[in-house]
């Protein structure tokens, strides 16, 4: 994978999210209020760091973009309005619309749905997951 | 009092109780709830990605519609309130996702962000008021000990929200006086149950909800109630913890006396 590649997609992820992660400083409070913190490969402040670094390739392939709640904690908490969740997001939707990636395909949501599931779990997950 | 009602896809099916006992409350305290017509479901997440259009015009929508009414708009599931109030400040501030927004539905008036949305909670503090609520209560819920559970929907970004304190909201506890019982403060109230993840990974969203379950009946609760019908569905399936959870229009159709009729 060349530089400008991973540079481009960097600037394709700053676009999504509309954020800008030079304005980190490296804190590290995300990663303290993330729910998710023990599920993630690449924490939430690494996350901001690696495309601040425009080494995208690592991030595409991570785990953390599926275990990302968007619950919004490190966006709140961030002191320099970083928003990392949305970084994330960013990566996430990277994967999703342009390498067809998926963390959910439609044959196996029949064994994970139970008879109480709600509307909005399928509905928010297929959003979140899929293209 | 006439307000347009979001109900959202969740609440037609998995979560009638939140919407029959919302309806009745509304009935008895004298406001009307008038459904949007042909509303379409929110997608239940708000679309984070900053170019994104297709996936927000359903609120667009359901807010020009109550724009052309005049009435502000009601909301109850926190997922719906979240993502139509987010959406709702795109379009009043975000000059962009307004002109595309607006060039794919060609309103006859072009939408800007005008209508008002307003979450059920906010109605009976804002509106009613919680000290009218109290004198409106025939079956106040004495001796019992509730925790609230908010979640993160209804707080934040609280930029946008505007909704409470965002580490110290105080809404729901103030709702749970007005119904005659005792709110328990606990420290997870406005952690995270883990929302779509439960779907997959079941053992993320469990300990999640065990933290959450626990932290409150360490704290005294009896029970919990949220707004959300995925909080809901994530605390009774995920957690190990067996603390029954409540959706909080139906402690309020029960404080009014309206349980059986709802
Ligand atoms: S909280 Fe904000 S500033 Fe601190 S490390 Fe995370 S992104 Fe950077
Ligand atoms: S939005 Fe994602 S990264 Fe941020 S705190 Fe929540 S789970 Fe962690
Ligand atoms: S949030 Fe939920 S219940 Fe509400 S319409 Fe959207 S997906 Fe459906
Ligand atoms: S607490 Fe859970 S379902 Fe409720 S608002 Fe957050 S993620 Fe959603």
């Amino acid at each position: 994978m060349s530089m400008s590649h991973g540079k481009n997609q960097a600037e394709q992820i700053r676009e999504i999210s509309g954020t800008n992660p030079l304005k980190c400083m490296k804190c590290g409070k995300c990663s303290a209020t993330c729910p998710a913190f023990n599920e993630m490969d690449i924490k939430p402040h690494q996350f901001v760091s690696y495309v601040a670094n425009n080494n995208v390739e690592e991030l595409v392939k991570s785990e953390s973009l599926w275990k990302c709640l968007s619950c919004f904690a490190c966006v709140e908490r961030c002191p320099r309005d970083v928003k990392p969740g949305k970084i994330i997001d960013a990566a996430r939707q990277l994967v999703v619309r342009e390498r067809g990636g998926s963390y959910l395909t439609a044959d196996e949501i029949p064994e994970l749905l139970d008879d109480e599931t709600p509307q909005q779990l399928l509905v928010s997950a297929y959003r979140r997951y899929k293209r | 009092m006439k307000y347009s009602y979001y109900p959202g896809c969740t609440l037609k099916n998995k979560a009638k109780d939140l919407d029959a006992y919302a309806r009745a409350s509304a009935q008895a305290l004298g406001f009307e709830l008038e459904e949007i017509e042909n509303w379409q479901c929110c997608g239940g997440v708000y679309p984070l990605g900053s170019d994104e259009i297709a996936t927000k015009l359903s609120s667009v929508r359901a807010l020009n519609e109550a724009k052309e009414k005049g009435q502000d708009l009601v909301t109850l599931c926190s997922a719906c309130h979240h993502v139509i109030k987010r959406v709702n400040d795109d379009m009043k501030n975000v000059d962009d996702i307004r002109f595309r927004a607006n060039n794919y539905l060609k309103l006859d008036t072009p939408y800007a962000g005008e209508t008002k949305v307003v979450h059920f909670l906010e109605l009976l503090r804002d509106t009613i008021g919680f000290d009218e609520l109290k004198k409106r209560v025939v079956k106040p819920l004495t001796g019992k000990k509730i925790g609230a559970y908010y979640g993160c929907l209804l707080l934040r970004p609280s930029g946008i929200l505007a909704f409470d304190d965002p580490e110290n909201p105080k809404i729901m506890e103030d709702f749970i006086r007005a119904l005659g019982a005792t709110p328990v403060i606990y420290p997870y109230r406005n952690e995270c149950c883990g929302g779509y993840i439960s779907l997959k990974e079941k053992d993320m969203a469990k300990n999640m909800c065990d933290k959450i379950t626990e932290s409150a009946s360490g704290f005294g609760a009896d029970m919990l109630i949220t707004a959300c019908p995925l909080c809901m569905y994530n605390l009774n399936k995920s957690a190990s913890k067996d603390i029954p959870v409540y959706y909080f229009t139906e402690l309020l159709a029960e404080a009014l006396g309206l349980k059986e009729e709802a």
